[in-house]
């Protein structure tokens, strides 16, 4: 339902409303930017966790072997498919479930849920992991079949050629798809607040709904994402470019 | 293990928020992308004051979340009641589906119009150029020669934003709008049933996914179909 307002509140009401964005005493800039805090550790760790799907993804995408390449298929077609929402509540309720069933199983008749940002990291994770399976794939098909008759003929060992000379010629390749993936799961990080974890998300409701500002509260929140994404955008950039040190430009 | 009667049971209940679903993502991909061409013709003059308020718009929609934004237009204009309805917009920003529509509409115009300014961009300038000399005007240039090259080349990266604004579109859920996403959470909050719901649901959206891959790859074929011979 959209909140009601009876009295009217033009621009100039709004600009008298700033202070609430302030850090003096009822001014919710610090919950904002601990927020913002939050969503950035979300990102962060559901990003890394998304690593290790997407590199589990990918080799099984490059594998020979039909089971392997049929899972990792699977998984991308699914999460890459299906609306992140839905994951989130598939995660979020069927969390709770299967651990309430593992307590039943000791002897708590308790009701069991997994913390709201383990469950966002875990969904995230899942989700980024599918689109990054495909940037690993596509990087490690870009590296130069050469590279790899070169490794093999100073006798490394496979887990030398991948570690020694693949990965690192890998990750520059994907540095750029990864990037996206990023500002992906940035955004993405946002539903989380649908299962009560409070970062930015939550926190402009909140105090939107306590202020009844609302504009005021997803203004600011926006922007504050905007700043998060271009800042860490940067990031990106500038390893784009160092990694790309002394490599020719074709 | 497999429970059929439950999956007869919510299948025809998701199936009944498809026409939604539906709705939502078709009205705003289609509105999204006579805007979406627009943003990407109008920034071809490169006029600085034309460019410069679109190339902010298509940061701001790029830049922060769906949800902020329906949040934004869905709550945050509510705010200015007063002033929509004096301008007789109030009708339409009371409404969440509308507010999702404006919010999935304009979200769909910013990543489109990139899609097509690149497109359009890449389009090699000899055929401009032979349309020219040809006697063509500059609409009839674009509507003949440009356009529909600059639409086979996009028809890829334009597929997938068509299937993230599907996806998009389950956000309206969260605005009490009851389309697939919205029924599924639903039973699953009922049922605690979640991996029934979500292939159920899941499979919905994949089927849905797997129609629009396959009519923008006939598209593709019948734009392109010298690719596809031999």
């Amino acid at each position: 339902m959209p909140e009601c307002f009876d009295h009217k509140k033009g621009f100039a009401r709004m600009l008298e409303k700033l202070h609430l964005l302030g850090f003096a005493e009822g001014g919710r800039g610090m919950a904002l930017l601990g927020a913002a805090g939050m969503t950035l550790i979300l990102s962060v760790l559901g990003f890394a966790l998304g690593t290790v799907f997407g590199a589990l993804g990918a080799s099984g995408g490059l594998s020979s072997k039909r089971v392997p390449k049929a899972l990792a298929s699977a998984y991308g077609t699914i999460f890459r498919g299906v609306p992140d929402l839905l994951t989130i509540y598939l995660f979020y309720y069927g969390g709770s479930v299967a651990l309430t069933a593992i307590a039943r199983s000791f002897g708590s008749g308790n009701f069991v849920g997994l913390p709201a940002l383990v469950t966002g990291v875990i969904a995230i994770g899942i989700i980024s992991g599918a689109y990054q399976a495909e940037v690993y794939r596509g990087a490690y098909l870009a590296v130069e079949p050469g590279q790899f008759d070169a490794a093999k003929a100073l006798a490394l060992s496979r887990t030398q050629i991948l570690r020694l000379v693949i990965v690192p010629q890998l990750l520059r390749h994907a540095i750029p798809g990864l990037s996206n993936v990023w500002q992906l799961v940035l955004k993405d990080s946002a539903l989380i607040s649908v299962i009560g974890l409070v970062e930015l998300m939550r926190q402009a409701q909140i105090a939107a709904g306590s202020t009844r500002e609302p504009f005021l509260f997803y203004f600011a929140a926006a922007g504050l994402y905007f700043v998060i994404a271009g800042i860490t955008g940067q990031v990106f950039r500038t390893a784009e470019t160092r990694a790309a040190r002394g490599i020719m430009h074709r | 293990m497999i429970d059929v009667g439950f999956f007869l049971e919510i299948i025809p209940q998701l199936l009944s928020g498809l026409p939604l679903t539906l709705k939502l993502a078709g009205t705003s991909i289609l509105l999204g992308f006579v805007l979406a061409l627009l943003l990407a013709l109008a920034q071809q003059g490169e006029h600085r004051l034309v460019v410069w308020p679109i190339r902010t718009f298509v940061a701001i929609f790029r830049g922060t979340p769906l949800l902020v934004q329906i949040f934004m237009i869905y709550y945050g204009l509510g705010q200015f009641r007063i002033s929509l309805q004096a301008i007789g917009l109030w009708g339409l920003f009371r409404e969440p589906y509308w507010c999702a529509i404006l919010a999935l509409t304009l979200n769909t115009a910013a990543y489109g119009s990139e899609i097509l300014r690149g497109a359009i961009k890449n389009v090699p300038r000899g055929l401009g150029e032979a349309a020219e000399a040809l006697g063509m005007s500059r609409l009839l240039q674009l509507r003949l020669v440009v356009l529909p090259i600059a639409f086979r080349q996009a028809i890829p990266a334009y597929g997938n934003e068509i299937i993230l604004m599907v996806k998009g579109t389950s956000l309206a859920s969260i605005i009490t709008l009851l389309e697939v996403t919205g029924i599924a959470q639903g039973l699953i909050s009922q049922s605690y049933r979640a991996i029934e719901v979500f292939i159920a649901a899941g499979a919905i959206y994949l089927l849905l996914n797997l129609l629009i891959v396959r009519i923008l790859t006939f598209l593709e074929v019948q734009l392109t179909p010298y690719r596809f011979r031999g």
